[in-house]
């Protein structure tokens, strides 16, 4: 007993010991912004909740900073990406925020994957005056732009998805829906744009439920949209969800059409929902339909070659979540080439670039900070377990 | 809810879904009560076996693709044994048990429990798909799935089993003995630490049952033992603590309850009603509906 | 107070004195900042836990309180930093009153389920009253303090404040040790049954410390809400209450300097992990920050198995084990020579 005690005993010191020089040791080797390196760092929700947003996300990163350095890196400086898990969880993504400012020292960030993680970082990203590119879908990450003077983003907005979903729901002569969000950040400005575009287009939301990000069973709400008299309902959310509130919809014979977010935008998602999830109409960007796009498609040669080069390299489908990470990271790289990696430079580049990337054909200007229309969308539909583009 | 036909069809549905939940509580709760008579401990762990359950079930039938009925029986065994092992590394050894070290000491097992499943199996939430069809029956307007009918049914025969084991079997009775006088129960010649054993074992066993046949309804992840574990919690003391059948009876209502208040107060609130059902009856009536205050003073705490 | 505490007090503030000239980065302040934040609610825990012999799973839901209290009132109401935090001090202390009423009648495992019930309520309502808390997108923007007008916006500022906001919580928690009160508490937990004999109101007495250890995770939940400058239901979850309970077990229940040791080590423990998993990946190991939640319930197992009061009493013990050891060695080699 004593010998343990004793053991254990060292143990604690030891900890105690390498805890203080781990300070020490980590304080020198710091990166003072050395002379033949950019360091950006990167937020994604790679594990968590949100992983089917974050681990894309991250490979693909990987993939392209790999690509940048392979080919000598930016005006022959070294690229090198500090990747930091947030786990999709707000808190953690703003204690990575002020890592990567005050330890790593980096001069833009990409990510986080999340419109909850990003809004909460938001204010630290302004305050330190780093320009941050989030990946994140909610259109209030950059409006107002007065506000929001450091934050990019390059998502499609989610106020243009709701006008897509609303269109096809006008051709459809659908009137009366109802709409399901999540209350995390996303789910809430989704409901917020729901709530407001409807009245552009006299569609009228005759339920309006809500549930938590963790929430595993929407029968309760989906039986209350079910009673209102819905012709059909809109999901919002980025979370697991996705699959279930579709399950939940077949458990409850409900066969009015479901319309999610282009947070649906992972074969994932729709596995997970198995049969319940055929026929789930959303709108998304060209990636996940790549072979229906034409050949003279500005984004054509893109979106087939960032494709093929992350299904080669991962063995996974392509998302659309990959692929704003491809876009934030080549927008910024090309701003590095040009003004090297004085943050408040690269943020009057970000401001001037024109790209045309996997989400579409970036625009940004000094009034427009995620440079992309509703015509980045396309809408897309679950058959057979694939995605495939909606005719009709 | 403005058409009365949806009253009773709505009623109905959420009847289904409580009896869905309920089960799941009810089970957690007899796990609880068996360790609890066994050895007069709470263990906090209970929570971790129902998700040890869920997920190791979603890779052994859908990784390992393997049938469903070996899969459930090949997890039941893991788990149980998982149990096991947490009676005899660490229960068995503490020689000089206080309660506070033992709620501490099976807090530290949670946690282990719940580290290793997130290092195992990630942080993703795991679906597997249902037993048997996923497509519903309606009755009365209402829907409910086989795998609900599954869920009641495998629920009645553990509690059949349980019966027939503490009543008809001899190491059921010795386990009974134990948990009436343990002292008495030695002199009789029990070996009572074979039984405390025993106890986790059934328990953990138990756990994995609930969390197996849950899991294609709900998707499973690591974070979800403790609040699983705290409902079931509420059951076991809800019914009084240490009575089984009370707390199959308990652990069905505190489910109807919840799917009563998400349907008809907000389901954002649903998972605080078993907590406020939990602090009213331990203020109020801490021995529980079906237990007796007289036996309650006699417990051990 | 007795001599080892005035002693322990001054080398603990010489330390923090110097330690800013030591660590420069930010970063790691930022870090020992966490530290003397989740120091200020372990001793309050202590005095719960050691000294009143009552186990409390749900401080996390005190921190929360004090947290969205401050913020609450300083983004949506306007209030000053100080009056939210006094505000929040006040609403624990009513809610710690009634919540420990019914509760510290309960004992043992019946207390422990009550109050992890108890924090499971609060850290729901905080997701779900998305109106009042933010919900899970939480409060931003949060004011930072000033004290007097001098602005605590550097993080050696914060750091300095939070240490000297932990020692003054210290002092005073050792000085109520030794006080009549800190007398009752030690009967109560000894005997129930003999202190209340002996005349010690035992309901006043626990209620009165549960009070008071509500109030330190208040405050240290407020400073939380001005140094981060956003709130969200995440870290308030039922781990941080188990975590910190983890944190005075593994530094020694019954001594308020073991809680401390505990919550230094613990909060410290994820950076020295980090640390460890950069060198390891020089072996070929590699070390995921995943892992930290296994060696932390490690960690409180094997505490809890072989040392059950703690490092600080562990390491009280073995020094003398040694000594024993080595005396009895030499007995044996002057024996032999003989």
């Amino acid at each position: 007993m004593k010998k343990r005690s004793l053991i254990l005993l060292i143990g604690a010191a030891l900890i105690l010991a390498f805890s203080a020089t781990g300070l020490w040791a980590e304080e020198k080797a710091a990166p003072a912004a050395e002379g033949g390196e950019y360091h950006v760092g990167c937020i994604f929700a790679i594990t968590g909740k949100a992983s089917w947003l974050g681990e894309p996300e991250r490979n693909t990163a990987e993939m392209v900073a790999k690509e940048i350095n392979d080919a000598g890196g930016i005006n022959g400086k070294k690229l090198v990406l500090h990747i930091e898990d947030d786990q999709g969880d707000n808190t953690q993504a703003v204690n990575a925020v002020n890592k990567l400012i005050k330890k790593d020292k980096v001069c833009a960030i990409i990510g986080p994957s999340t419109s909850g993680t990003s809004m909460a970082v938001v204010p630290i990203a302004q305050e330190a005056q780093i320009p941050l590119i989030s990946c994140a879908g909610a259109a209030v990450i950059v409006e107002p732009v007065a506000e929001r003077k450091w934050i990019f983003k390059v998502p499609q907005k989610d106020s243009d998805c709701v006008r897509r979903i609303y269109d096809h729901m006008t051709s459809k002569g659908i009137k009366d829906i109802g709409i399901i969000t999540t209350t995390s950040g996303f789910g809430g400005a989704g409901r917020d744009q729901l709530k407001k575009i409807a009245e552009e287009y006299a569609i009228k939301i005759v339920a309006d439920e809500t549930y938590d990000p963790t929430a595993t069973d929407m029968t309760a709400q989906l039986v209350k949209i079910k009673n209102a008299g819905a012709q059909a309902v809109v999901n919002w959310s980025i979370e697991p969800a996705q699959s279930i509130v579709p399950q939940n919809m077949k458990q409850l014979k409900m066969t009015i059409p479901l319309y999610q977010s282009h947070g649906f935008g992972n074969i994932k998602y729709a596995q997970a929902a198995g049969d319940a999830g055929e026929g789930i109409i959303f709108p998304a960007g060209r990636l996940l339909a790549v072979d229906t796009v034409s050949d003279d498609d500005p984004q054509k040669k893109v979106l087939v070659s960032y494709r093929d080069k992350y299904e080669k390299t991962y063995s996974d489908k392509v998302s659309t979540f990959g692929g704003h990470a491809y876009d934030a990271l080549w927008i910024l790289a090309n701003a590095l080439k040009k003004v090297g990696d004085d943050p408040a430079k690269l943020r009057d580049e970000i401001e001037k670039t024109e790209f045309v990337g996997t989400a579409g054909v970036f625009k940004f200007s000094p009034a427009d900070h995620c440079g992309l229309d509703k015509t980045a969308f396309e809408m897309l539909t679950v058959k057979d377990g694939k995605f495939v583009v909606l005719k009709e | 809810m403005d058409q009365p036909a949806h009253i009773l069809s709505d009623i109905l549905q959420f009847i289904f879904m409580g009896l869905q939940r309920g089960s799941i509580y009810a089970l957690a709760a007899m796990g609880f009560n068996m360790i609890y008579n066994a050895t007069g401990i709470i263990n906090f762990a209970q929570g971790e076996f129902v998700v040890l359950g869920g997920l190791m079930m979603v890779t052994l039938s859908t990784a390992l693709s393997l049938s469903i009925p070996v899969a459930f029986v090949l997890t039941t065994l893991f788990v149980t044994v998982v149990g096991i092992c947490m009676e005899r590394f660490t229960i068995n050894p503490v020689k000089h048990p206080t309660v506070l070290r033992l709620i501490i000491i099976t807090i530290a097992v949670s946690i282990i429990i719940k580290g290793a499943a997130m290092c195992l199996w990630g942080k993703n939430s795991h679906f597997m798909r249902h037993f048997s069809s996923s497509e519903t029956w309606e009755i009365y307007g209402a829907t409910i799935l086989p795998q609900t009918i599954w869920i009641i049914g495998i629920l009645l025969c553990i509690v059949a089993g349980y019966i027939f084991f503490f009543n008809y079997t001899m190491t059921g009775k010795c386990m009974r003995a134990c948990a009436i006088n343990r002292d008495a129960a030695r002199l009789a010649g029990i070996n009572d630490r074979k039984m405390v054993m025993l106890s986790f074992a059934l328990s953990a066993g138990i756990g994995a049952i609930a969390g197996i046949i849950i899991t294609p309804i709900i998707q499973m992840d690591y974070t979800r033992g403790a609040l699983l574990g705290i409902k079931g919690f509420g059951a076991a003391v809800l019914g009084g603590l240490g009575n089984s059948m009370g707390a199959v009876i308990a652990g069905i209502l505190i489910g109807i309850l919840e799917a009563m208040a998400a349907g008809y107060v907000s389901s954002h609130y649903m998972d605080a009603i078993a907590l406020i059902i939990l602090l009213a009856v331990l203020f109020v009536k801490p021995s529980g509906i079906f237990g007796s205050a007289e036996a309650m003073r006699l417990k051990e705490f | 107070m007795k001599q080892k505490d005035y002693i322990g007090i001054a080398a603990l503030t010489t330390l923090i004195i110097i330690v800013p000239y030591l660590v420069t980065n930010d970063y790691y302040l930022g870090v020992l900042i966490f530290t003397a934040l989740n120091c200020l609610a372990c001793i309050g825990l202590c005095l719960l836990m050691g000294y009143a012999g009552q186990i409390s799973i749900g401080h996390g839901a005190f921190i929360a309180i004090g947290a969205y209290a401050s913020a609450i009132l300083t983004t949506k109401l306007g209030w000053s930093p100080w009056a939210a935090m006094g505000f929040g001090v006040v609403t624990v202390i009513f809610v710690a009153f009634f919540v420990g009423i019914p509760t510290l009648r309960l004992k043992g495992h019946y207390l422990a389920m009550a109050t992890l019930g108890f924090a499971s309520i609060v850290h729901i309502v905080s997701v779900a009253a998305v109106g009042f808390t933010g919900g899970p997108s939480g409060i931003m923007n949060i004011p930072r303090l000033s004290i007097f007008g001098f602005q605590l916006n550097s993080d050696v500022k914060f750091f300095y404040f939070s240490w000297a906001i932990v020692i003054a919580g210290l002092y005073l928690a050792v000085n109520l040790i030794y006080s009549r009160v800190g007398r009752g508490l030690k009967a109560i937990h000894g005997s129930q049954d003999a202190a209340s004999s002996l005349g010690v109101n035992i309901t006043v007495y626990k209620i009165k410390i549960f009070v008071l250890s509500a109030i330190y995770a208040s405050i240290s939940g407020s400073l939380y809400a001005h140094y981060v400058l956003y709130i969200d239901p995440g870290p308030f979850d039922v781990m941080h209450s188990v975590l910190l309970v983890t944190m005075v077990a593994v530094g020694g229940i019954h001594n308020i300097w073991g809680a401390l040791t505990g919550a230094i080590l613990l909060s410290l423990l994820p950076e020295f992990l980090s640390f460890l998993s950069d060198y390891l990946q020089g072996f070929g190991i590699r070390y995921k920050t995943d892992y930290d939640t296994l060696v932390y319930g490690a960690i409180l197992l094997l505490i809890m198995l072989f040392l059950p009061e703690g490092l600080f009493d562990g390491l009280y013990r073995s020094i003398k084990a040694v000594f024993n050891l080595k005396n009895r060695l030499m007995k044996g080699r002057s024996q032999g020579a003989v």
